[in-house]
């Protein structure tokens, strides 16, 4: 059975269809929720975040045109609003170069138990990534975005999504020769 | 030697830079095509993609563990959408006289309508009756009330749409804010139209916001200023 398209929901959305945003909130909430708190890095924060980018799609939906996907627009509302909030709070921003905390100090035993493991330590490396390359690695692996997708979500070129996500990879292999891992690239 | 070659190709190099969106599955066919052939004839590109493909999964799990929000949220969301239907209920589609005589004129501008009626001077007219077409479809009260009470509550403007505005777009511009047509065209006015900005009377400042915000819709308004 095909359940009905997002672009369809849209519409009757944009109609006042109140059931319509139910479905479209449970079929998107988390993911966005997820995108976002990989941002602000706070749950209640990234909570509010997300009733206010499906308030805004309540809103807005007699406006969409459809240039892009649902899921893509609502990304882009919602990066928007989480940028917006950091530059609220003057502690945190959106900077290219910091990184989620990867701590290079000396291991608990927690810390060594880890790093035995190779998937918990690849993931430890993929949140050490700054800010910007995480972003870009979550869209393409985890949100599926395409590259005109992320293109339109971050707001460049696509020339430079593939570059971007190009040296995230990079710097990723980096971060794991630094705790051991050698990948052999680049 | 002839792979070595290749590795400095900027062909290869593009390759290698896809190969994420070739394992996620969004890349063009054509695309993935290209790839599937050079991993066939690439070791090197084959081990950067199993690379990618671990990349991937973790990714993945990393995100999966990252939760979901409470029900906080959705009761939030659905609080404040619940508040703004109160505010100002969203209009729904119905079908009635008015609606076909608006969707049959929805695809003429006004202007093309003015000009088939043979002078410029009946713009205004079409206009009009194009308009009017409009609040009458979206005039959907259950009972008959004295409209005149209800119509003098709450934030206006003044409009003057611009020639070229379809019906269509007037519609949605109205829906789009949702404001609704009260009065005109009004006699001393010039194709100038009455509209309700809101149920309730908002702030000057409010109403100004909303106005500049409309007037920036140029292609549907060419006047707008706030009325009392």
């Amino acid at each position: 059975m095909q359940s009905t398209s997002d672009e369809v929901l849209i519409g009757r959305i944009a109609n006042g269809d109140r059931l319509a945003m139910q479905v479209l909130y449970a079929r998107h909430h988390v993911r966005v929720f997820r995108f976002v708190i990989r941002i602000v890095r706070d749950e209640s924060t990234a909570e509010d975040l997300i009733s206010d980018v499906f308030l805004d799609v309540w809103r807005q939906a007699g406006r969409f045109q459809g240039r892009s996907s649902v899921s893509t627009w609502m990304l882009a509302v919602a990066r928007f609003k989480a940028l917006s909030a950091l530059r609220r709070r003057p502690d945190e921003e959106f900077d290219e170069d910091s990184t989620a905390g990867i701590d290079d100090g000396s291991d608990d035993p927690h810390t060594s138990l880890e790093k035995k493991d190779k998937s918990a330590l690849i993931k430890r490396c993929l949140a050490g990534l700054s800010a910007q390359h995480r972003e870009i690695i979550d869209l393409v692996y985890y949100h599926d975005k395409s590259v005109e997708e992320v293109a339109a979500i971050v707001g460049i070129p696509e020339n430079t999504v593939k570059t971007r996500v190009f040296y995230a990879r990079k710097k990723l292999s980096e971060l794991l020769k630094a705790e051991g891992i050698e990948r052999g690239w680049p | 030697m002839a792979m070595n070659t290749m590795n400095k190709e900027p062909e290869r190099q593009d390759l290698e830079m896809l190969l994420p969106w070739h394992a996620t599955g969004t890349l063009s066919r054509r695309d993935s095509d290209r790839i599937e052939r050079a991993l066939a004839a690439d070791g090197e590109l084959a081990r950067q993609y199993a690379l990618v493909r671990e990349e991937l999964a973790e990714t993945i799990h990393l995100n999966e563990t990252l939760g979901a929000p409470s029900a906080r949220a959705m009761d939030k969301l659905f609080a404040a959408i619940d508040a703004e239907e109160a505010r100002s209920p969203r209009r729904r589609p119905s079908f009635d006289l008015a609606q076909r005589i608006s969707e049959f004129l929805a695809g003429f501008t006004l202007r093309t309508l003015a000009w088939a009626a043979g002078a410029a001077a009946v713009a205004l007219i079409v206009q009009a009756a194009v308009i009017a077409a409009v609040v009458l479809k979206d005039e959907r009260a259950p009972t008959a009330g004295p409209k005149l009470a209800s119509i003098n509550r709450g934030s206006f403007a003044m409009v003057r749409f611009a020639p070229q505005a379809t019906a269509a777009e007037i519609t949605n511009f109205l829906g789009a804010y949702k404001a609704s047509l009260v009065e005109g065209p009004l006699k001393a006015g010039g194709g100038l139209y009455r509209i309700r900005l809101a149920e309730n009377p908002l702030p000057p400042n409010d109403v100004g916001k909303i106005v500049r915000q409309m007037q920036e819709e140029s292609r549907i308004v060419g006047f707008i200023a706030p009325a009392d």
